[in-house]
Formats: C-alpha cells, sequence, structure tokens
C-alpha cells in the first residue's frame, strides 16, 4: 500500500475538521439541484447495465396487447371501438410490473439510507427516482402505444394524440405508483399488495386517458381529458414525492 | 387555549378509561335512534308512489354509505395526529376505524344491490356512487392489506398512516373523475336519493338512522379502540390493575 | 478548534415489545472514540441508528453540539458520515463510479481526490471493476475510501472491520486515528473491538 498518495487527503481533512465553515471553500456542498442530476445519472447508467430488463415492460405491453383480440374478436373494427381501454389498462399495468423494481434495490444495499443521511431534501431524491423510472418505462410505453394502437385497428391520424396522452398519463402514474412502491418496501412478494394499493389511485388517470384516447380515435378534440391528465400530473409531482419521501423514511425505521 | 385535555389523549390508560365511561352514553342512544328509525321507515312511511315499498332499503343503503365515506375520512384524521404528533393511541383509533369502514362500505354495496334488483332488474349498475363505493372497498381492504403486511408494529402504524392520507386526498378526485366518466355515457342513475321534496315522513326516519348509525359507529370504535389499546399496551404495568378491578 | 460534542440524553427506544435501549447516556468530546460493544440483538445498530436520527426514541435526547439534533436534522446529517453493516454499493457500478454518485450527492469531488482516496486504501488496481466482482473486503475498504472523502467531523460505524484482514484492520485504526487527531468524533459498534493502536477509547456496554 502505497501511503505517499495518502498525504493529500490528509491536509484536507483536517483543515475541514478544524473548521467546517471553511467547508464552503475547501470543498463545496452539493446543490440539490446537482444531487437530483447525479441521483437521475445513476439510475440511468445502472439500468443501462442491465438491458434486458429495460425491454420487460414492453414485452408486457406488447403480450397484453395481443392478448384482447384473440380473446374477443379479430375485427378491426370492434377492436377500434376497444383501443382506448386496452391501451391503457396494458400501459397501466405494464407501469405497474417497474413499480416494484424502483425503490428494492436502494432499500437492499443501503444506498437509500445514505439518500436519507445525505443532508439533502430526500423529496427532492425522489422526484429524481420518479424522472428515472418515467424515462425507463413510462416514455417508451408512450412510445409504443402508438404501434400497439396501429394493431388495434386504429387509424394514423390519431396516434400523435395517443402519444401524446399516454406520455402525460405515465408521468402521473410513475408519480402516483411511487407512493405504493415506498410504502411496500421490504415487505416479501408486495406483488399484489402494491396493485392493490395503486390502481385506486390511479383510475382518474385512467378514466381521463382512455377518454383522450377515445376522442382522439374518433378525431374529436381531446384537449379537456388531456388537460385533466395535466393537472393530475402536476398534482402529482407536488405531493407523491413528499409522500413517498415520508414512506421512505417511515420503512428506515 | 388549554390544550391538556389533547396531551391526555395520548395516554393509553386515560383513553382506555375514557372509552370504558363514554361506550354507553353512545350505545343506549344509537339502539334507540335506529329503532325509531327504523320503526318510523319500515312501518310509517308512506309506499314511495314510484317504487312501493321496495325503496325503504334507502333506510340502510343511505346511512350505511354515508358512514363509510364518515368513517374513511375519522381514519384519516386519527391517522394524521398520529403522524404528527406521534401519538400512539390515534394509530390505535386509525386500526379501530378500518374494519368498521369496510363492513359500512361492504353493507352499502350489497343493499345498493338489493336495491338494484327489483327496482332495476339487475343487481349492478356502473353508476357514480356505487362504483365510487366500490373503489373506497379497494381503498380500505389496501390499507388493511399493508397493515397486515409489515410485521414492525409501529411501521405498520405510520406506513398505513401515510396511506390513509393519500387516500383520503384521493377520494374526491375518485369520485369526480367517476362521476365525470359515468356523464359521459349518459347511463341512468339507478339510486337517485329521493326527488327535490322528500315528505317529511320519509326523510324524518332516514335522519334518525343516520344519526343511530353515527352513534353505532362510535360506541363501536370506543369497544375496538379498548381492544387495541389492551393490545398494544399488553406489556404495561397498567394493565394488571385493569384485569384486577 | 470548535468544540464538537455529540451527547446522548437517557435513551429509551422500543422495537415492538422488545426495550432495546434502557436509559442509555453518554457524551463524547472531540478527539474522543466511544466504542459499543455488546452481544448479538443488544441493540448496537439500534443505537447508531438512533444517532442518525433514523429510528425515532420513545425517550430521551440526543445533541449534536449541545442543540437537539430534531431542530436541525438536515444540519446533522450533513456533519455525520454513517456506514452501515453493508458498504452502500451498487453492485453494477465500478467502485470509482460508485464513490462518485455516492459522495457526489453531498459534495463536489474532483477526479484526483477520488483517486486519491482510492489508492489510500489500496484499491487503486481493482476500482475499475464492478463491484459485482469484489469480496467483500474490498467493498469495506469502498466504503471507507467513501469515509475519507466526507469531510464531517462525526464518523457512525457499524461494525467497521468486518470482512477486513489484518492490514486492512490496521487501516481502520489508522483512519480513526486521523480522524480523532484532528478534532472528529467517532462513534463505532464492534463486536472484538477497535484494533489496540487506537487511544482515547471509552467503553459503553450494552446489556442484552
Amino acid at each position: 500500500m502505497n501511503h505517499s498518495d495518502g498525504n493529500i487527503a490528509q491536509p484536507l481533512a483536517a483543515l475541514v475538521a478544524a473548521d467546517p465553515d471553511r467547508l464552503s471553500s475547501v470543498c463545496q456542498r452539493a446543490s440539490a439541484l446537482e444531487a437530483v442530476r447525479l441521483a437521475l445519472q445513476r439510475d440511468l447508467q445502472l439500468a443501462f447495465r442491465k438491458r434486458g430488463q429495460l425491454v420487460q415492460p414492453l414485452a408486457f405491453f406488447a403480450m397484453v396487447t395481443l392478448l384482447f383480440p384473440l380473446a374477443i374478436s379479430p375485427e378491426l373494427a370492434r377492436l377500434r371501438e376497444l383501443a382506448p381501454g386496452v391501451l391503457w389498462v396494458g400501459a397501466l399495468l405494464g407501469s405497474l410490473l417497474a413499480l416494484e423494481f424502483l425503490f428494492r434495490d436502494d432499500a437492499h444495499d443501503g444506498t437509500l439510507e445514505q439518500y436519507a443521511l445525505s443532508g439533502q431534501s430526500l423529496t427532492a431524491l425522489m422526484v429524481a427516482k420518479t424522472i428515472a423510472h418515467w424515462l425507463l418505462t413510462g416514455l417508451p410505453l408512450a412510445l409504443m402505444a402508438p404501434l400497439a394502437a396501429v394493431s388495434l385497428g386504429v387509424h394514423t391520424g390519431a396516434l400523435p394524440g395517443i402519444l401524446f396522452a399516454v406520455a402525460v398519463g405515465s408521468v402521473a402514474l410513475s408519480l402516483i405508483g411511487s407512493i405504493g412502491a415506498a410504502l411496500t418496501l421490504g415487505i416479501k412478494r408486495s406483488g399484489a399488495l402494491l396493485s392493490l394499493l395503486t390502481l385506486p389511485l390511479s383510475l382518474p388517470v385512467l378514466i381521463f386517458g382512455a377518454r383522450a384516447t377515445q376522442l382522439a380515435i374518433h378525431g374529436a378534440s381531446f384537449a379537456a381529458p388531456l388537460e385533466l391528465l395535466g393537472a393530475l400530473a402536476v398534482l402529482g409531482g407536488t405531493l407523491a414525492p413528499l409522500a413517498a419521501a415520508a414512506a421512505v423514511r417511515i420503512s428506515l425505521e | 387555549m388549554n390544550w391538556t385535555w389533547f396531551h391526555r389523549l395520548a395516554s393509553p390508560p386515560h383513553v382506555y378509561a375514557l372509552a370504558v365511561r363514554l361506550t354507553p352514553w353512545f350505545a343506549w342512544p344509537a339502539a334507540l335512534c335506529i329503532a325509531a328509525g327504523l320503526w318510523g321507515g319500515l312501518v310509517l312511511a308512506p309506499p314511495d308512489y314510484q317504487q312501493g315499498d321496495g325503496f325503504r332499503i334507502i333506510y340502510v343503503h343511505a346511512p350505511s354509505a354515508w358512514m363509510s365515506l364518515m368513517v374513511y375520512v375519522t381514519m384519516a384524521g386519527a391517522a394524521a395526529v398520529g403522524l404528527i404528533w406521534r401519538m400512539k393511541v390515534a394509530h390505535a383509533v386509525a386500526a379501530s376505524c378500518a374494519p368498521i369502514g369496510a363492513s359500512f362500505t361492504f353493507a352499502a354495496l350489497v343493499t345498493g344491490a338489493l336495491w338494484g334488483q327489483p327496482m332495476w332488474g339487475t343487481y349492478w349498475e356502473w353508476d357514480p356512487r356505487l362504483t365510487s363505493e366500490l373503489v373506497l372497498l379497494f381503498l380500505y381492504l389496501g390499507y388493511m392489506g399493508l397493515r397486515a403486511g409489515i410485521e414492525d408494529p409501529q411501521r405498520a402504524d405510520r406506513a398505513s398512516a401515510v396511506l390513509a392520507v393519500v387516500g383520503v386526498v384521493n377520494v374526491p378526485i375518485i369520485h369526480y373523475s367517476v362521476t365525470w366518466w359515468n356523464s359521459l355515457h349518459q347511463a341512468p342513475s339507478v339510486m337517485r336519493l329521493g326527488k327535490p321534496a322528500m315528505p317529511l315522513a320519509m326523510l324524518v326516519p332516514l335522519l334518525l338512522m343516520l344519526l343511530g348509525f353515527t352513534l353505532f359507529f362510535v360506541a363501536l370504535l370506543l369497544t375496538r379502540v379498548r381492544g387495541e389499546v389492551l393490545a398494544r399496551e399488553r406489556t404495561a404495568s397498567w394493565i394488571r390493575e385493569v384485569v384486577r378491578a | 478548534m470548535p468544540e464538537h460534542t455529540i451527547e446522548v440524553d437517557n435513551l429509551h427506544l422500543w422495537r415492538g415489545d422488545r426495550h432495546v435501549l434502557r436509559g442509555v447516556s453518554f457524551k463524547v468530546l472531540r478527539g474522543g472514540c466511544l466504542e459499543v460493544c455488546g452481544a448479538n440483538g443488544a441493540g448496537k445498530t439500534t443505537l447508531l441508528r438512533a444517532l442518525c436520527g433514523l429510528v425515532y426514541p420513545e425517550q430521551g435526547r440526543i445533541l449534536w453540539n449541545g442543540e437537539n439534533v430534531r431542530q436541525d436534522l438536515p444540519a446533522f446529517h450533513a456533519a455525520l458520515a454513517y456506514l452501515g453493516h453493508e458498504p452502500p454499493l451498487k453492485a453494477d457500478l465500478t467502485a470509482r463510479e460508485n464513490l462518485h454518485y455516492w459522495i457526489g450527492v453531498r459534495r463536489h469531488l474532483g477526479t484526483s481526490e477520488l483517486d486519491t482516496a482510492l489508492a489510500r486504501v489500496g484499491a487503486r488496481s481493482w476500482c475499475g471493476q464492478l463491484v459485482r466482482t469484489l469480496s467483500a473486503g474490498q467493498r469495506r475498504r469502498v466504503a471507507l475510501a467513501g469515509l475519507t472523502l466526507l469531510p464531517v467531523p462525526l464518523w457512525l460505524l457499524d461494525e467497521p472491520t468486518t470482512n477486513l484482514d489484518a492490514e486492512g484492520r490496521e487501516l481502520v485504526a489508522e483512519l480513526v486515528r486521523e480522524h480523532l487527531a484532528h478534532g472528529g468524533i467517532v462513534v463505532a459498534a464492534v463486536h472484538q473491538g477497535l484494533p489496540s493502536s487506537v487511544r482515547n477509547v471509552t467503553r459503553l456496554e450494552l446489556a442484552a
């Protein structure tokens, strides 16, 4: 072990231990925004190291979409009527699938604990994790929704609207889901309980999202339900990270 | 303002003694009100000109539905108090509310279905009120499921408290969205609760039943809280005094 | 030099029905090291976590520099470093990346500083490997490197010498000695005790 390299670190520790106020000049505290950026970056980097897992919610969504024509009827006219429901149920279930992993690994290896002890706002770090979750789950689902819609007989004019609606709705779903995921941390086989907690809270998203999709398919203006979806996402954005942070602290007790 | 009464509520022995004293004050009036309401509603009130005698189920359905919501709000309130002031007794109250509220919700759904069949020919209709009741049942089940799933009792208390508060914020949102959804499809509203002018003979028993159910809920809650407090404090010394008495 | 003190006053804590911490009280001044000893299940980890503010005691106060930590918990957290049983590392990131994120969330971290810290714990040759491929002892060393990068006066360490060979244990002793010499405080939960080269150690025995 080469001790001479350690001499650079020693004076630093000495300076800072001697006078913590010099902390700001010697080594700066990270700001909340930097902490959020790093937390987000880490989650994304980790996800790309396990690239196989990224595809799972999408594969699930595709499977669900496949189930309905097989179970009901291959007539496109009929499927078009059902398309809003099929798309949104698929998106909702796909989002649920990925929620279990939102905090699980972090809770297991102690990194969530370090977040709680970092001196940074835990709420802000929750926002970072939820954004990462949406980028890895919600956004891909939104990009896939038009493809699923086409397979259900929806005409191409409606596709941008569908993409947009699922994108906004999935933001709300990720936020709402983070609460349930945080509450069920550490419970073994929590999948069913997580669904039971999250689905009732997600119903408004389902209702407004499916309505927006339906209007888009019929060529009508879907501004009203889309605005309601947006309102849900904003409300979720302000309240869900707070609730999730509280739930995380409770799970660390 | 003198807050000692509030802080004394944090003491389990005090709450236990209070619950023992207060229960009869709620139980007897509850029995009276419900008896009077049932007599007034089932016997005295005239049959509805449209629905005949079938409407009488409203005397159980409407108070149940109202109570299911009120109990949830009470549960969330107790949970919030427990979270903010770290009162174990508040968590005991919230835990006691949940099964009572779930039962009221279930009763509302069942009576709603029983009402639907003779009147509209179907046991279930996706009208906004029934659908909201069903979602409320799932909220209760989720709450109880979360409590059951967490082993550490303090953590179970606090986690379910967060869930209850989140739920109570969502209840108006869910109800609004379900009503909005229902209005789009213009489904007939099955359980229209009385025309604008409900005759007094019908209304008074209904209000009596409502009051009776509320008193019944408080009496039942006090009884359950006593049990919860005993179970939670079973290692404490004051329990032995109570058992001896 | 500022007078850092950590003081615990009559701490009582229950886990379910178990009265884990019964009236624990102590005070550690700057440059002081407290060894918390006890059998398994005596509450060593619980005490450390209560000190962190992660677990809420039913009774008692924790004072940092004379002030109740509950009054400004984030500020208290910014002044402490906690190492739990398991090193807080992500298996799918390298040692360098792990430290970059873990420490970076708290303070600006330059690459040279990071490299120096890793070299100090003997990680120079394997710091670019995924943590998944490292041994338990190597992971512990990475955690210690992180500790040296956090400019905080209070160290709360849960079994810091686990999985380390004799050389590793001496490294821990060296780091602790340095930290104490610069006016820091160390509270460590230990099974067998810190290496004897650490001076000025008070022991706190927790009965099961």
